[in-house]
């Protein structure tokens, strides 16, 4: 035992010991091999089960039908049928996991009524291998600038007479 | 005659060894972990789809996207994108995404960089179109390769997730990735990326990009069932990938794809 080779590497396998015996507390224990395999499926399982409890902010056109059935017919009827309400009206659902049907704690939806909204699809862009060059625009610069669209189309019924 | 510094030091090993439990020693077996993989016997394979004809760029989906995965929404960092390519007849070819086109395209002006922009004329224009961007997750995920911890991996479901708890931050999955998809979280400091909405698929929802998308561009499906409609248009019609060439067998189906686009 005085061999001064033998010696550090003792030591050596005591450290080696060492990180081991840690290692058996500091892994989680759900950690290992997943279904996609050692190279893509090494993982802490419960991983999973934390993105599953995210919480959901979109709540979808059928959720603001519960309350709001006369505005989700009435849009239904208009080329602007395919644009969810959270669209303009801001998510239903809050990072805290509130939603909007709570009473008491009911967010206050933001409503997007500013020109660029409307502008994402109604500016004009000739693009001929797009749909965009399908829609009908309107310049910002000459077409009533410093009014909000709403002022004048409806957005939940844009074809109908200007108010 | 034992000396006590003998004593002492044949104690210390002795508990030491016998605190060593045969697990910490395990031996990964290949045979086992082939056999592992080839077990996956998943019923869903996540895939996405994304129309280019029918996108008009008007970003509803970035919009949506921050909001709905709590991506700051005034950093310029977001999981998916809207890329503006405009190529001209002079056969060049111009590509802007102002601020990941989270707030559309507003003007005709190509954004390029540094408050310089490039205005062309509609006579010019050849083809124009918009492609959104997103996570691929690909089959064979070099992100996932690199992550040094485990911290990044696949769901048996084929989504790359990444563990907020157990990321270090090294940064590594952000070079691997061929398509850019992955960037710091400004607030975690962990690597971030798309997961295809992870916690609203799993709750039989749709994601929130596809949810907002007016023009039904973006869709998602299951490619493990034949019915969905989403896998009966890639198994049916002609579908690009991006950067195939990689051998990473992304996920993310592309119809209208143009080899301008990068």
């Amino acid at each position: 035992m005085k061999n001064h080779v033998l010696r550090p590497f003792i030591v050596f396998l005591g450290i080696v010991a060492l990180i081991l015996i840690a290692r058996i507390f500091l892994v989680p224990k759900d950690f290992g091999v997943g279904e996609r395999g050692y190279m893509y499926g090494w993982h802490r399982k419960g991983n999973e089960e934390d993105w599953k409890k995210f919480p959901v902010k979109y709540m979808g056109k059928e959720y603001c039908k519960v309350c709001h059935s006369d505005k989700y017919d009435s849009i239904n009827k208009t080329p602007h049928k395919n644009i969810i309400c959270e669209n303009c009206h801001g998510p239903a659902g809050t990072p805290g996991g509130i939603v909007h049907y709570d009473p008491d704690k009911r967010p206050k939806l933001e409503i997007d009524k500013s020109r660029a909204q409307c502008l994402r699809c109604h500016f004009p862009l000739p693009y001929p291998t797009s749909g965009r060059a399908k829609i009908r625009g309107i310049d910002p610069d000459k077409h009533n600038p410093d009014i909000e669209c709403s002022t004048c189309h409806n957005p939940h019924n844009p074809m109908e007479g200007l108010r | 005659m034992i000396t006590r510094r003998d004593f002492l030091k044949n104690s210390v090993l002795t508990v030491a060894g016998a605190a060593l439990p045969l697990a910490a020693f395990e031996i990964i077996d290949p045979k086992k972990l082939m056999a592992q993989e080839a077990a996956n016997s998943a019923k869903v394979r996540w895939v996405f789809l994304v129309d280019t004809v029918k996108c008009v760029g008007c970003g509803m989906c970035v919009k949506a996207c921050k909001l709905e995965n709590e991506v700051p929404y005034d950093a310029n960092v977001t999981r998916t994108w809207v890329e503006r390519y405009v190529l001209t007849k002079d056969g060049k070819v111009w590509a802007d995404t102002p601020k990941g086109a989270r707030d559309g395209f507003t003007t005709g002006k190509i954004d390029l960089n540094e408050g310089k922009f490039k205005d062309i004329r509609k006579e010019d224009i050849d083809k124009a179109f918009f492609v959104p961007k997103l996570c691929n997750q690909c089959d064979n995920p070099p992100c996932v390769q690199v992550c040094p911890v485990g911290a990044t991996y696949q769901a048996p479901d084929g989504v790359v997730l990444v563990d907020r708890t157990w990321c270090i931050g090294c940064g590594y999955c952000i070079m691997g990735c061929p398509y850019g998809v992955r960037f710091f979280h400004p607030v975690y400091h962990t690597a971030e990326k798309c997961n295809f909405c992870y916690h609203r698929i799993t709750k039989g929802m749709k994601t929130a990009c596809v949810d907002a998308c007016p023009f039904s561009a973006r869709r998602i499906g299951n490619i493990k069932d034949p019915k969905d409609p989403v896998t009966k248009i890639i198994m049916t019609e002609r579908v690009g990938v991006l950067k195939e060439e990689y051998g990473t067998k992304p996920q993310v189906f592309y119809i209208g794809l143009s080899k301008e686009v990068k």
